[in-house]
């Protein structure tokens, strides 16, 4: 809990009446959420509240499932991301996305971190090298990696698989990066690596993150938004959200009487 | 042990109840069972080779027939008219029954890479296309309709390939000889497409979703995640695919038969005729004096090709393991 900047954070992504749905069942309800550059904001909320469908629809992953729809619109940098002109492939290049479940590719683990340049067009080998190495530093992992590149990337410990994951998409350089649940998975040393690195990571990125645990929505983030039956049901500075939320049911909630 | 300030209890022997003793009997009837019905299989193909390599081993046994079919004759040119070179030729039926398998061999392995070349490209991509491109209404149609090929008699296939296939490519490209290895090719592709369509998109259907979405969260096209991620993920699956497409390739008779037109020339031309082993021994076997030397050599064909295919999965997966080890980083 990093204390509130005096001067206003720009805003670098922001949800306007977003709603979301799959088929004909609304799973999002008209949230309106901004996420401030350079820092963390953590969605809340009990299992089903639409809070990783809000998060998947900031990068469109939302698109891959058959009948998901939305209404409303979602600005990345005062534009819209699902306007006509808007290149999908451009729009998660600059918002990456961290998954629940780490999810390396079945390569070494310099072709994981190299995948996301490869494929956006860089050739130059040692660009390539440069760049993985500064991500994995970036991820926390390099050390214990430095040695073993060629090896597969399953071959890593959950936690470790957790980071390369993070580090691969820091590797494109996004701008924003969404994190669903990254530490759900995880042991409570791997848990407490990943958590240190987000607070570095925010001097440099916008980072929403989705979690289960209050506790480390408190500890990671600057911002918490309360997510309940699809809507967004409050959302403020975490320190308030925590310790003085205006509604009951957010209180409820994060003194865990219910969720 | 120490006590940790607990009350220690004292052993008692356990006692089995009726109703575990039942449970226990029921499980080991079941899985008798289930063994006996694994090893029939595994017995009846031990059998089948047993059974043919008997046949095929007379060969080597008879004196009469290793002389008339040594394998020097079979795999070595041999002087078959005086003042012309040696040769391969196959015809066994003669007053100096010529035994040559080269001619056989080359016609195989005509036929068998005309079909692959043709059938792994197609299977492969329109997998590729069923599981990642197309949508899943098409999908619903497309995947039982190939499938459905499989189901075509090979003599449909091969009837085909006869009056039709071979007709257009003659009339298309002014062919010398209606009925060649490219035909036959042709008609075991159509054979093999469904079987290598089929499998390959099972293995890239088991793919985790997981791989495309972190494929597309890093900024890479649908095209992209296919190439470089689901493929590469699947290839184990993929190479078991074209094995299987190449056992029934190889092993596949009817069309061969009717489409390949049976000559045993030795050339490298794509559209000479052929004849392949498998094709020569349905044509030859009914005919054949039961015990005769020629007899004998059909079932050696039988044999060699049962060998080509083993050695060729094998290969197939002795590179699958080391792939999925490269893949997994353990011993998988």
């Amino acid at each position: 809990m990093s204390p509130s900047p005096a001067v206003p954070a720009r805003i670098k992504m922001e949800a306007r009446q977003l709603s979301l749905l799959y088929g004909s069942k609304v799973a999002v309800k008209e949230v309106s959420l901004a996420l401030p550059e350079h820092q963390v904001t953590a969605l809340i909320g009990p299992s089903g509240c639409g809070k990783s469908t809000f998060l998947r629809s900031l990068n469109r992953m939302n698109d891959l499932i058959p009948g998901a729809s939305h209404q409303g619109t979602v600005l990345l940098d005062g534009t819209s991301i699902h306007d006509r002109h808007v290149d999908v492939v451009d729009l998660r290049r600059r918002v990456g996305m961290v998954f629940q479940k780490s999810n390396p590719f079945p390569k070494t683990i310099f072709e994981n971190v190299a995948y996301g340049l490869r494929v956006g067009g860089m050739k130059d080998k040692a660009d390539i090298a440069a760049r993985v190495e500064k991500s994995l530093k970036g991820g926390a992992l390099w050390d214990e990696v430095k040695d073993r590149l060629n090896d597969s990337a399953l071959s890593l410990s959950g936690g470790q698989q957790q980071r390369l994951c993070i580090a691969r998409a820091l590797a494109v350089e996004p701008e924003v990066l969404l994190m669903d649940e990254p530490a759900s998975a995880l042991d409570p040393i791997a848990t407490a690596k990943i958590e240190e690195l987000i607070h570095e990571l925010k001097e440099r990125y916008t980072i929403a993150i989705v979690t289960h645990n209050m506790q480390q929505a408190a500890r990671v983030s600057d911002r918490t938004a309360f997510f309940y039956m699809g809507e967004l049901v409050e959302c403020g500075p975490t320190e308030q959200i925590f310790t003085n939320p205006r509604e009951k049911r957010t209180e409820d909630y994060v003194t865990g009487k219910f969720g | 042990m120490q006590s940790q300030g607990l009350v220690e209890t004292a052993p008692v022997a356990p006692r089995l109840s009726s109703a575990a003793r039942r449970r226990q009997i029921r499980e080991k009837v079941i899985a008798g069972i289930i063994t006996a019905a694994a090893f029939t299989g595994i017995a009846a193909l031990v059998l089948i080779l047993v059974f043919i390599a008997k046949e095929a081993l007379t060969l080597f046994l008879d004196a009469h027939a290793r002389e008339e079919a040594s394998l020097s004759k079979m795999f070595l040119p041999q002087v078959v008219r005086a003042n012309r070179p040696p040769a391969f030729v196959w015809q066994p039926v003669s007053n100096v029954p010529k035994v040559s398998m080269i001619p056989l061999f080359i016609g195989t392995l005509k036929t068998t890479l005309v079909s692959m070349v043709v059938a792994v490209p197609v299977g492969v991509a329109g997998a590729l296309y069923a599981a990642e491109f197309a949508p899943r209404r098409l999908r619903e149609v497309l995947k039982p309709t190939i499938e459905l090929l499989a189901g075509i008699p090979s003599v449909v296939l091969g009837f085909f390939a006869l009056m039709v296939l071979a007709t257009f490519l003659q009339d298309t490209f002014g062919l010398p000889t209606r009925l060649n290895a490219v035909v036959a090719g042709l008609g075991l592709a159509l054979a093999i497409v469904p079987v290598i369509f089929t499998v390959s998109e099972d293995a890239l259907t088991a793919v985790p979703r997981s791989y495309r979405e972190a494929s597309l969260a890093l900024g890479a096209t649908p095209w992209e995640t296919a190439w470089k991620v689901v493929l590469p993920a699947a290839a184990p699956g993929i190479l078991a695919a074209c094995v299987l497409g190449f056992g029934r390739a190889i092993g596949e008779t009817m069309i061969v038969l009717m489409a390949s037109g049976n000559a045993a020339i030795v050339s490298w031309n794509f559209t000479d005729s052929v004849r392949s082993m498998s094709a020569t021994i349905a044509a030859e076997m009914g005919e054949v004096v039961v015990g005769s030397p020629h007899y004998s050599l059909l079932f050696f064909i039988g044999v060699e090709l049962f060998l080509f295919t083993f050695v060729l999965n094998m290969v197939a997966s002795t590179w699958t393991r080391r792939v999925l080890k490269r893949l997994t980083g353990a011993g998988a």
